[in-house]
């Protein structure tokens, strides 16, 4: 029984231990993905905008800067929830880390009053 | 002095194309279509879904924007590109991957367009395990000229780790991976995270290559 146990833990070691060689990422991730998954899946909350915000200061603390369209879907949480200025600065902020989205921002801010 | 060093370039000629016989080096992927393009921004579409899963769509789209950013690209907001279909009446992604490349070109202002399949997505319950599976195919599009810079496919299994464990050690390891897995209540989701990276994360001889705002840019 201890042998067994003992062998589990050496295996959850060992796999640890393979994971700790892994690079350190460009971006912090945070829960970003799992947000986006529970979006795309209808299963949002009124909470996520927390947690978002949350990591904004977690990758602050990192020194780490957000993924590409991190700041563009809480921009798209706060204009579902009716924050239409802070959705705007959202994705100004996204524009102004990320010049490549210039195009994209721009359409969503000429289009989303209609 | 002219004749042996004519010489020697024979003799090592010789052995360098010996040696090279004897390696089998596979046939490196046409990469002149995308170093040409160069793309610094992708718009990834909705995936096409060969899967009896409703869930498979979301859940392969919501793992593409970590290793396409992290290879150095700008990716646009999978969640927003997904809306602007919706709010413009485009709901079935077989609709939005007929779009015409000038067209995603004027709206979402990205060099190049992600079209993907889900394969399969899924798990099979057999006798005594099951199999989560989840297989995705893609390609890369030009949208400034329509051209095919890349495709590629890639698979991942629940299975893997089961098949690659001998001995005593091994049949522990995966019973405490089955153990977890099965308080995971989505397994299709942790596999289409090992899928999309092994699918999208740039590596030799036929990956993606990586993106401007990569470190590694223009090293592959």
């Amino acid at each position: 029984m201890l042998v067994k146990q003992l062998t589990v833990i050496l295996a959850f070691a060992a796999s640890v231990l393979g994971c700790a060689s892994k690079p350190p990422t460009m971006y912090y991730w945070g829960g970003y993905q799992g947000q986006v998954y529970e979006y795309l899946k209808g299963d949002g909350t009124s909470h996520d905008v927390d947690a978002l915000e949350a990591d904004i200061e977690k990758a602050r603390a990192e020194g780490k800067p957000l993924p590409p369209g991190y700041r563009a879907h809480l921009g798209l949480l706060y204009g579902n929830a009716g924050r239409v200025d802070d959705m705007k600065q959202q994705l100004e902020l996204e524009r102004a880390s990320f010049p490549e989205s210039a195009t994209f921002m721009d359409f969503i801010l000429t289009n989303f009053n209609k | 002095m002219h004749i042996s060093g004519f010489l020697r370039a024979v003799v090592v000629s010789a052995l360098l194309s010996i040696l090279g016989a004897c390696a089998t080096v596979p046939t490196p992927y046409d990469y002149s279509a995308f170093k040409q393009s160069r793309p610094k921004s992708l718009v990834v579409l909705p995936a096409l879904n060969h899967s009896p899963d409703v869930n498979a769509v979301a859940s392969v789209m919501s793992r593409v924007s970590y290793p396409l950013a992290e290879a150095g690209y700008y990716v646009l907001p999978v969640a927003l590109v997904t809306e602007t279909f919706r709010q413009n009446g485009l709901d079935n992604a077989e609709d939005i991957q007929a779009v015409a490349p000038e067209k995603l070109r004027e709206i979402f202002g990205a060099d190049a367009a992600l079209y993907m399949e889900i394969q399969s997505y899924g798990t099979s319950y057999l006798v005594v395990i099951s199999d989560t599976v989840v297989d995705v195919s893609a390609r890369l599009v030009d949208l400034r000229d329509g051209k095919l810079l890349w495709q590629g496919s890639a698979k991942a299994s629940s299975a893997e780790n089961r098949s690659n464990q001998a001995g005593l050690a091994g049949m522990l390891l995966q019973a405490v991976v089955e153990q977890i897995a099965d308080t995971v209540a989505d397994q299709g989701h942790v596999i289409a995270g090992v899928t999309s990276q092994r699918l999208l994360a740039p590596r030799s001889p036929d990956g993606m290559l990586y993106g401007p705002r990569s470190p590694n840019y223009g090293l592959d």
